[in-house]
């Protein structure tokens, strides 16, 4: 099975560890939306706490999949199963509770929402929401870096999302970017909208500014998203392309394949000396 | 026995009953009804549960079961002894004293006795295919049709009589075409004659029971001394008055028992008068006596796995499935632990029942063992039967759950209160106009909100407080501090004036101006100023900030 080995391929490979030529080849192709796939989604999106960015991400994410995916030529009603919100208590108060008339109009009569008081608790949530063939995504938040989320946990989802075909979508939320079995990662931060053309001092669409810094299949990138009816996403201008973030994440990939202890051991090591 | 899991599974009242039993209207074929009336239950009861024949040991003495009232124990029946002696239902205890210093007390007890009634009213099915409560003594039989199997109407009553005086429970009997005619017979005819009690349907009712009077038309004790300072004194009183005075004079009385004209047409079977039969429904139950007292958990698991397998066969012969189960287990010293689930769709899928005990199982303490293992289905639905899924049967590698079994799981390890969806309520309020509901439980139709209202994404379960920055006290704000950083406001669009529900909150309550504003780094906010300056409704308004958009 292909998919149970680790991503082991850093995203920013150093040219000691010369890439297998079939996986370079494989991710030549830009990520871009409104493609399908055939591989159910795993992403983690890392967001701050203040905002809303990450779980309104999520959705975006997911809206663009359904809108992609083709119909199934012998339905005849359309998809209207519900989805899974998890929450644990940290992500609850950082950055509140869904609001129902502010969720996308497909989308808000068919959220079942758990809001779990640990960790723990709402990554059992997650794990029994992908394994349920009724649902139609599930989307989590969990803040900070707790222990129960380690990589073990995190291979639990991935291996459960793809057994069951359910796509997740996983926000940390002011986390820093530890070892995970995620298919895409991303980091994602609110952009200034384009103002409405009836009145240029409103807030207008929502905007991103996500930055997909190790992905399985496609090359790093940053893109400016906005969700108005299609996901539509622009390289953002040659000056603002820093990196979102100061942490390094080059290193982490390389050690996966030990156990996740001395992996993190080594990660804050590395940490500490290019930081 | 005692214990939180009752040994008879009885769900006697308010069910529908399986044919509505009206009294008939008038011209149509008619019915016949057995009204039973205990006319001393109570102290039957007290004397059954002491063991005692009428007359013996502690019944010889005078007694009399009392109520606590708040003004001191009142006398809710007496036996023979003591009613000779002079103590009636009703009076202090302390009157009754003061005219036999000797009376002996007992506490009465009308919940024990409406549910012996109610045992009564199943056990006198076997004259009548249903039988109603008639709280707090009496009983109701329909008898229709069924009055040849004893032989006639007498020998039905003549085997009522003999039953009874088996069960040594004083009883009075009547047969008459409505409820209302045999009550009043059995509690006012003349005692004892067998004849006397049958109201046939050819017989003319005003005239056999213009004689009893008017309490035997179930009034309640108003209505009965407004009749009587009236001067009416019997059922055929009634009869001379003109029936408009009568209307007139209780044109305001809606309910049957403070209307005399109303029950007097039940009586007649000129209206008719629905009652609640009682029916018997026996919960699904399984139950495994064990050799050995078992302490370890996985042999409980393995009895539990059985459990379910026999409930899962009992469910599906009926057609059920399981919303609430209680699985008890007796330990050797005579404790008993129950513990309970709920299920968000009816099911009945034994791996499914047994994983979700699992999970509750974890904490219980074994003692020195379980003796006895029982479980339950203390609320169940209709389930129809489906042709069973050959892949569903493997657990795990097969297709996944279904949502019910997946909303059970997380309700069985989060609690009800973390499983929960967003249904929207008409309110004004953005905190109200949302509220949460079981996450099968059917939406209720609501006015959605409006497309040109912006609403955010997502909302702080209560508002937090802002310092903000504004050119002037209604104008728009300039910068605020939130959780300890400064945002500036570059955008906003406001505001939306949200006033308070003035037929809900108090008349202090402030307005709301909404402002939807985005920062400097592109975060997008909803914030309020609750009120505005000079509104006399407190000082200088508070900022707060209550959503985050997407």
């Amino acid at each position: 099975m292909a998919q149970a080995t680790p991503d082991s391929i850093p995203s920013e490979a150093p040219p000691a560890i010369p890439a297998p030529g079939a996986l370079t080849a494989v991710r030549k192709a830009e990520w871009r939306p409104g493609e399908v796939s055939d591989e159910v989604p795993h992403a983690e999106i890392f967001a701050r706490g203040g905002e809303a960015t990450g779980t309104a991400l999520a959705l975006a994410f997911a809206r663009d999949r359904m809108r992609a995916a083709r119909p199934d030529p012998v339905a005849d009603v359309p998809d209207e199963r519900m989805w899974l919100w998890v929450q644990d208590r940290e992500a609850l108060r950082r950055s509140g509770r869904p609001y129902r008339p502010g969720l996308p109009r497909g989308l808000r009569h068919r959220l079942i929402h758990v809001a779990a008081a640990s960790a723990e608790d709402a990554l059992f949530a997650l794990e029994e929401g992908l394994r349920c063939r009724d649902l139609a995504f599930v989307v989590g938040e969990i803040a900070g870096n707790p222990r129960a989320l380690d990589f073990t946990a995190s291979r639990r989802l991935s291996l459960a999302a793809e057994r069951h075909g359910v796509p997740f979508w996983l926000v940390r939320i002011d986390a820093r970017r530890d070892l995970s079995s995620a298919r895409m990662r991303w980091e994602a931060a609110a952009a200034a909208s384009p103002p409405p053309r009836w009145n240029p001092q409103a807030p207008g669409t929502p905007t991103w500014r996500a930055e997909l810094f190790r992905a399985r299949r496609h090359p790093p990138g940053t893109w400016t998203l906005r969700d108005d009816g299609v996901l539509a996403a622009e390289r953002p201008a040659a000056a603002s392309s820093e990196p979102l973030t100061m942490v390094p994440h080059g290193l982490f990939g390389a050690t996966m394949s030990r156990q996740d202890r001395l992996a993190r051991q080594e990660g804050q090591e590395a940490r500490s000396e290019t930081g | 026995m005692p214990g939180p899991l009752p040994l008879l599974p009885l769900k006697a009242m308010g069910r529908e009953p399986p044919a509505p039993p009206h009294a008939p209207p008038p011209g149509a074929a008619s019915r016949r009804i057995l009204a039973i009336w205990c006319a001393r239950l109570a102290i039957d009861r007290w004397r059954l549960s002491e063991g005692l024949a009428m007359g013996e040991g502690a019944d010889a003495a005078p007694l009399a079961l009392i109520t606590e009232t708040a003004h001191g124990p009142r006398i809710a029946a007496a036996n023979d002894a003591g009613l000779e002696a002079g103590a009636q239902p009703g009076m202090m205890l302390a009157d009754a004293r003061t005219l036999c210093p000797q009376l002996a007390v007992a506490p009465s007890d009308p919940a024990g006795d409406l549910a012996f009634l109610e045992k009564l009213a199943l056990w006198a099915q076997r004259w009548g295919p249903w039988s109603a409560l008639d709280p707090p003594d009496g009983l109701i039989v329909d008898v229709t049709g069924v009055a040849h199997l004893f032989g006639g109407e007498e020998g039905l009553l003549a085997d009522a009589r003999a039953a009874f005086a088996r069960r040594a429970l004083a009883s009075r009997f009547a047969i008459a075409p409505t409820a209302g005619a045999a009550w009043a017979l059995a509690h006012h005819g003349r005692a004892g004659g067998g004849q006397s009690a049958i109201l046939r349907a050819e017989d003319d009712a005003a005239a056999r029971l213009g004689a009893l009077p008017v309490a035997a038309l179930r009034l309640d004790d108003d209505t009965l001394t407004v009749l009587r300072r009236l001067g009416l004194k019997r059922l055929g009183d009634l009869h001379g008055v003109k029936r408009e005075a009568l209307v007139r004079r209780f044109r305001n009385r809606r309910s049957a028992a403070a209307n005399p004209l109303i029950r007097l047409d039940q009586l007649l079977g000129r209206v008719p008068e629905p009652l609640l039969p009682v029916i018997a429904t026996h919960a699904p139950l399984a139950q495994r006596r064990l050799m050995e007292p078992i302490r370890h958990r996985t042999l409980l698991d393995r009895v539990v796995a059985d459990l379910a397998e026999d409930m899962a066969r009992q469910l599906e012969g009926r057609g059920l499935g399981a919303r609430r189960l209680e699985l008890g287990m007796w330990r050797v010293d005579g404790e008993v632990v129950v513990r309970r689930v709920e299920m968000a769709a009816p099911s009945r899928a034994a791996a499914h029942i047994a994983s979700l005990f699992d999970r509750r199982l974890e904490d219980v303490d074994a003692g020195f063992g379980f003796e006895m293992v029982r479980l339950r289905a203390a609320w169940t639905e209709p389930l129809a039967l489906v042709q069973a899924d050959i892949e569903q049967d493997g657990e795990g590698d097969g297709p996944g759950t279904s949502l019910a079994a997946c909303i059970d799981r997380l309700v069985v390890r989060l609690g009800m209160e973390a499983v929960r969806r967003p249904v929207s309520r008409a309110s004004h309020m953005p905190e109200r106009a949302q509220r949460w509901q079981g996450p099968l439980e059917p939406e209720k139709t609501s006015l959605e909100e409006f497309d040109f209202h912006h609403r955010p994404l997502k909302m702080l379960d209560r508002p937090e407080h802002i310092a903000v920055i504004y050119e002037s006290p209604d104008g728009l704000p300039r910068k605020f501090r939130w959780r300890g950083t400064v945002h500036e406001v570059l955008r906003v669009e406001g505001p939306e004036r949200i006033a308070p529900e003035w037929w809900r909150e108090r008349g202090s309550a402030r307005l709301r101006d909404y402002y939807r504003i985005e920062d400097g780094e592109g975060r997008r906010y909803w914030i309020y100023r609750s009120g505005i300056a000079g509104d006399g409704r407190g000082g200088t308004p508070d900022w707060f900030l209550q959503g985050l958009f997407g």
